[in-house]
């Protein structure tokens, strides 16, 4: 088994990439991304920034998982207000939803451009990323608007609270992400491709593609169960 | 080959969303994310059409969503996180679980117990409005 093992670890090695450490420890040569045995040393600074923010992701999550739970309670109690039925423009959402997952999509274009370390399309990505981040954020903005003008806002009702503040939360998330994604541009610009600023990038696109998935929970869950489909 | 990874207990470690995680897998790249773009937005307008077109059961129509919302998920964490079930992203995926097992306990178990509240604490209103 060590034989063939050996001889696999050659094979990824000719590549420099040992994504399963087969090289690593049978005379290999070691990798210097290696875990915290051998000789490679522990993980390299890139892999715990990474694991780092993604458990920061998780625990964001975990938060926007009790403004779920708020809305899932509350959703019934419109106190004679108006409901999700009357509240609710579907055609908006669905234009939202896709200026989302195009965002995601081109961000994740923009780290397949940094992978390949290309200055100006990791630039052009970032600012189509921003940009359909820009129109969903108008068109969240335009919906409240209109419903605080229509006499629904948070106060209104517990259902209203609730919706305001799970919704405004993602919102705000987004519009985070649009400052944070500028900064970067701006980093990129200023600074290229160094090492901690490949880290950021790895964070950032990390962050936009969460901002997504709990999106999907949102329209899902809010939009189309509330509207009742 | 696909043994060796199990076998072999030396392994890398990869962080969520690198790109690096799949250069041997057929997702990598751009094709990786257009493909991930496809099956979103077909689940996307799955979820917003199929509703109002009748071809779904309606009580089971609210099931149908959260089906296809999970299934969307499942894809966005797959092709554009690179949360895999690969040897070198176990750190990843355990700690995804651990997450999805908090966000289950605080979502359901809210459900859950408020409802029960909800059903001991009926106004006579509530009371009327159920016997019909």
């Amino acid at each position: 088994m060590s034989g063939a093992t050996a001889q696999a670890g050659r094979q990824h090695g000719a590549r420099g990439h040992d994504p399963y450490a087969l090289g690593h420890g049978h005379g290999g040569g070691g990798d210097h991304e290696a875990t915290g045995h051998g000789e490679g040393g522990p993980a390299s600074k890139r892999i715990i920034t990474g694991y780092g923010f993604w458990i920061f992701l998780l625990s964001d999550i975990v938060m926007f998982s009790g403004f779920f739970a708020a809305y899932a309670v509350l959703a019934g109690e419109t106190a004679g207000g108006p409901g999700g039925r009357e509240l609710f423009e579907l055609p908006r959402v669905a234009i939202e939803t896709a200026l989302l997952l195009l965002s995601s999509f081109t961000c994740g274009l923009g780290s397949v451009a940094t992978e390949r370390r290309s200055v100006f399309w990791t630039q052009i990505w970032l600012l189509a990323t921003g940009l359909l981040g820009v129109a969903f954020l108008v068109l969240e903005v335009q919906e409240f608007v209109q419903m605080v003008a229509e006499g629904a806002g948070p106060q209104r009702s517990a259902f209203l609270s609730a919706f305001f503040a799970l919704v405004g939360c993602h919102g705000l998330h987004v519009g985070v992400g649009i400052l944070w994604l500028g900064t970067m541009m701006a980093q990129l610009w200023v600074k290229g491709f160094r090492a901690d600023i490949l880290r950021r990038l790895l964070c950032f696109n990390l962050f936009w593609h969460a901002l997504d998935i709990i999106w999907v929970a949102l329209f899902t869950i809010v939009y189309l169960l509330g509207s009742g489909a | 080959m696909s043994d060796h990874k199990r076998l072999d207990g030396d392994r890398n470690d990869s962080a969520p969303g690198d790109e690096g995680v799949n250069t041997h897998e057929p997702l990598s790249g751009v094709k990786g994310y257009a493909i991930g773009l496809a099956l979103a937005s077909l689940l996307t307008a799955a979820a917003f059409i199929l509703p109002g077109t009748g071809l779904i059961w309606g009580p089971a129509i609210p099931a149908a969503l959260v089906v296809l919302a999970i299934a969307q998920m499942g894809i966005h964490l797959v092709f554009f996180l690179h949360i895999t079930t690969g040897s070198d992203n176990q750190n990843n995926v355990i700690a995804l679980a651990f997450g999805v097992l908090i966000v289950a306990l605080v979502v359901l178990g809210s459900v859950w117990i408020m409802n029960h509240l909800h059903h001991q604490l009926m106004t006579p209103a509530d009371m009327m409005r159920m016997m019909r």
